[in-house]
């Protein structure tokens, strides 16, 4: 606060609720301001939520052929076609186990990092804490999440019957941990690249690339014990590999746990989210006058 | 808050400044980006801000940084009406985003004491598939209202707006008009101590911008509420503001009571609108010395209920046979209202005798509407030639309505309405 005005009231800490200078705190997250607005952001979870399916045929049952589709291609490509080990749980329902993580880091991560560009009239056109949008972005995507899950649930209960899994044990109860670091991680990914491509356009199109790319770095369509060797320590330093494993350790029973690689991959998150708002919190300011 | 009687200053800013970059973003910041980053290491001053240079669009500059604003300082206290006045591209706007958050200056400080709201643009955030009750809660929230208040102003809204019967279908189904009507209800039920309105009055029906006028005027006296407002209608303006601010090139030229900073700013398009052309001007037969167009009270201006004349002086050295010689007078829109020859009252055709002369054609008062004008000059050879060239002695002039007359519908603020003569009804 500066305050330079003398004596009288307007010196007073708190008498100005909104001071503007050219240069602001990096990290600041402003958590009086969002809480100000929480009505706007439940209201942007239904938005998105209602505009999705509003103008579609299919309607809410898109959410489940998504998953569906892809649970078949990939067992097709990977399992039948390539071969690639999957420690012994039954290709469906370990490609599913992967995806329904991947997904939601990619989702966050995508229409995060066009936040900016894509709000560019509602955000030259009033103020409210632009950080609001994304977060509203990574909680309407848990919809699809627990879609998702659900889907999985009905494929454990199937084959635990047919005694092909060991099933969900204690390690499932890490759930909420994996969840909030796989959604900091593609919100701190997503805030880079957003506060990036409101000066270089470009960027956006290595988005679309780059998430692929990143995902043949993930443990998703294999296991990290048939991960080459060549590549197995990149494979393991790469923040999403941990989350995948333990959340397949959990629900499934198969693939490795370790607390020290989770704890490695939660700094690295942390670093990288940090990084994303001071980002972020620099673009918001400006990103007006070159968007 | 039981210091709010003394704590009335709720917006300071304070020598606030804002830089823009011309040209093209995207091609060459990279490395412009660098350098940038690189003087700031070394703790030198920015490369590209270069300082002192004027927004003057009119001048190219040396460097291809801009300063919209420039040391901007003023006051606000609780509850004033401030019209922010200026000509396009004088920092207005600029000056309004700042102040409503959605940029950051390059230079300078800017508090605020209260929620602040701006309505830079009505319908914002409104999303085509959510219906007309849908968008209400959404744009309210965007506003920065809460949930629990646009349900207690709903009815309200709905009902000022009078798109009831469609509340529960999508707005992209709704009229152009209709949209409008409800971005503009949400915006007026807002309940944020600070209000920022950017010409919203440019959009809907003469009926519709009355009921705009007249919700504003509540807002900025009954409900004490403080606004910024920022028009090229000095009638409303002057009517709904008690303060002003007058901005120029970026920079603050007059600041204080509403009256005089309307003045400083009409004072300053009069002499930016040409009046009188004085010259030597023509060919072998004919010579023009002078035009001009001037209201008959030259002390109080062009206003709408004086009568204004326009002259030309010149003198022809032999009889001319087919001279055209006349004007054309034109909206601010850019539609021609009138055509008149100095010989529109003769039937038959006499050559014009070798004489010094000087005609003079008089617009009688109430016959245009508030805006500006342009008056260009038509003289030749009928069939033949132009003696002046177009556009060569060209006049314009600003009408200022303070009758009254003609401001019940606002005629002038609506596209194509440019005359008051409809006011001339005969009482019988």
């Amino acid at each position: 606060m500066d305050n330079t005005a003398g004596t009288n009231y307007e010196s007073t800490e708190n008498y100005w609720n909104i001071v503007v200078k050219p240069v602001d705190t990096l990290f600041n997250l402003k958590f009086g301001q969002i809480w100000l607005y929480r009505d706007l952001f439940w209201l942007l979870v239904r938005r998105d939520f209602v505009s999705f399916y509003k103008q579609t045929v299919l309607g809410p049952l898109w959410f489940f052929l998504q998953p569906v589709f892809t649970i078949l291609i990939y067992s097709y490509i990977f399992g039948s076609l390539a071969g690639i080990s999957t420690d012994g749980v039954p290709r469906p329902l370990f490609y599913l186990a992967g995806i329904t993580c991947w997904h939601y880091f990619a989702e966050c991560l995508n229409k995060t990092s066009a936040v900016f560009v894509e709000n560019a009239h509602v955000f030259g056109k009033v103020y409210f804490p632009r950080i609001i949008m994304p977060f509203s972005v990574v909680v309407s995507n848990l919809i699809k999440f627990f879609i998702y899950l659900t889907i999985m649930f009905i494929m454990i209960a199937w084959y635990v019957h047919k005694n092909e899994v060991k099933g969900v044990n204690i390690y499932a109860l890490l759930l909420p941990v994996l969840l909030i670091l796989i959604a900091m991680l593609g919100l701190g990914i997503g805030m880079i690249v957003s506060a990036l491509t409101t000066k270089y356009r470009d960027l956006a199109f290595f988005v679309g690339f780059g998430v692929q790319l990143l995902m043949w770095a993930s443990p998703v369509v294999y296991p990290l014990s048939a991960a080459p060797a060549k590549y197995k320590h990149l494979i393991s330093f790469n923040p999403m590999t941990p989350l995948i494993e333990t959340f397949r350790y959990g629900f499934l029973g198969s693939g490795s746990f370790s607390w020290l690689s989770l704890g490695v991959s939660a700094v690295n998150i942390i670093i990288i989210s940090c990084i994303g708002l001071a980002f972020f919190n620099r673009a918001e300011r400006t990103f007006i006058d070159t968007v | 808050m039981g210091l709010f009687e003394i704590m009335n200053t709720v917006i300071k800013v304070e020598n606030i400044s804002k830089a823009y970059r011309l040209g093209e973003i995207g091609t060459g910041t990279l490395s412009h980006d660098l350098q940038r980053w690189w003087s700031k290491i070394r703790k030198k001053e920015d490369p590209f801000l270069k300082v002192g240079e004027v927004n003057d669009r009119t001048v190219k500059g040396t460097s291809n940084i801009i300063w919209s604003l420039r040391d901007i300082t003023f006051e606000v206290k609780q509850g004033d009406a401030v019209g922010i006045v200026g000509r396009n591209g004088a920092g207005k706007s600029t000056l309004l985003k700042i102040l409503s958050q959605i940029t950051a200056p390059t230079k300078g400080i800017f508090k605020a004491h209260g929620r602040i709201a701006s309505l830079l643009e009505v319908g914002t955030g409104f999303h085509p598939e959510l219906t007309g009750r849908e968008n209400i809660f959404l744009n309210g929230a965007i506003l920065g209202m809460r949930k629990h208040e646009i349900n207690r102003k709903f009815d309200e809204i709905v009902d000022f707006s009078g798109v009831e019967r469609y509340i529960d279908t999508p707005v992209k189904r709704y009229s152009s008009g209709m949209y409008v009507r409800l971005a503009f209800a949400v915006a007026a039920y807002l309940e944020s101590e600070i209000l920022i309105i950017d010409e919203v009055l440019a959009v809907g029906d003469a009926e519709f911008q009355r009921k705009c006028l007249g919700k504003m005027a509540d807002v900025t006296k009954g409900e004490g509420r403080t606004v910024l407002f920022v028009s090229h209608n000095m009638t409303a303006v002057s009517s709904l503001c008690k303060s002003g601010l007058y901005l120029k090139n970026g920079s603050m030229i007059s600041n204080g009571n509403i009256s005089s900073v309307v003045s400083a700013y009409l004072g300053d398009m009069e002499k930016i609108e040409r009046q009188e052309w004085i010259g030597n001007k023509g060919n072998s037969d004919l010579k023009i010395f002078r035009t001009g167009v001037y209201p008959e009270d030259k002390i109080n201006g062009f206003h709408t209920n004086t009568d204004i004349f326009i002259e030309i002086e010149g003198e022809a050295l032999n009889p001319i046979i087919d001279l055209v010689m006349g004007f054309r007078l034109w909206s601010q829109y850019e539609y021609e209202l009138a055509y008149v020859l100095h010989d529109d009252t003769q039937e038959e055709h006499i050559a014009f005798p070798a004489q010094k002369f000087k005609k003079v054609f008089k617009i009688p008062a109430n016959t245009l509407a508030e805006g500006s004008y342009k008056i260009s000059f038509d003289i030749g050879i009928h069939n033949r030639e132009a003696i002046i060239e177009h556009n060569y002695c060209d006049l314009s002039f600003s009408l200022v309505n303070i009758s009254g007359l003609g401001r019940k519908y606002l005629v002038g603020a609506t596209k194509g309405f440019s005359s008051l003569i409809r006011t001339n009804w005969l009482v019988k």
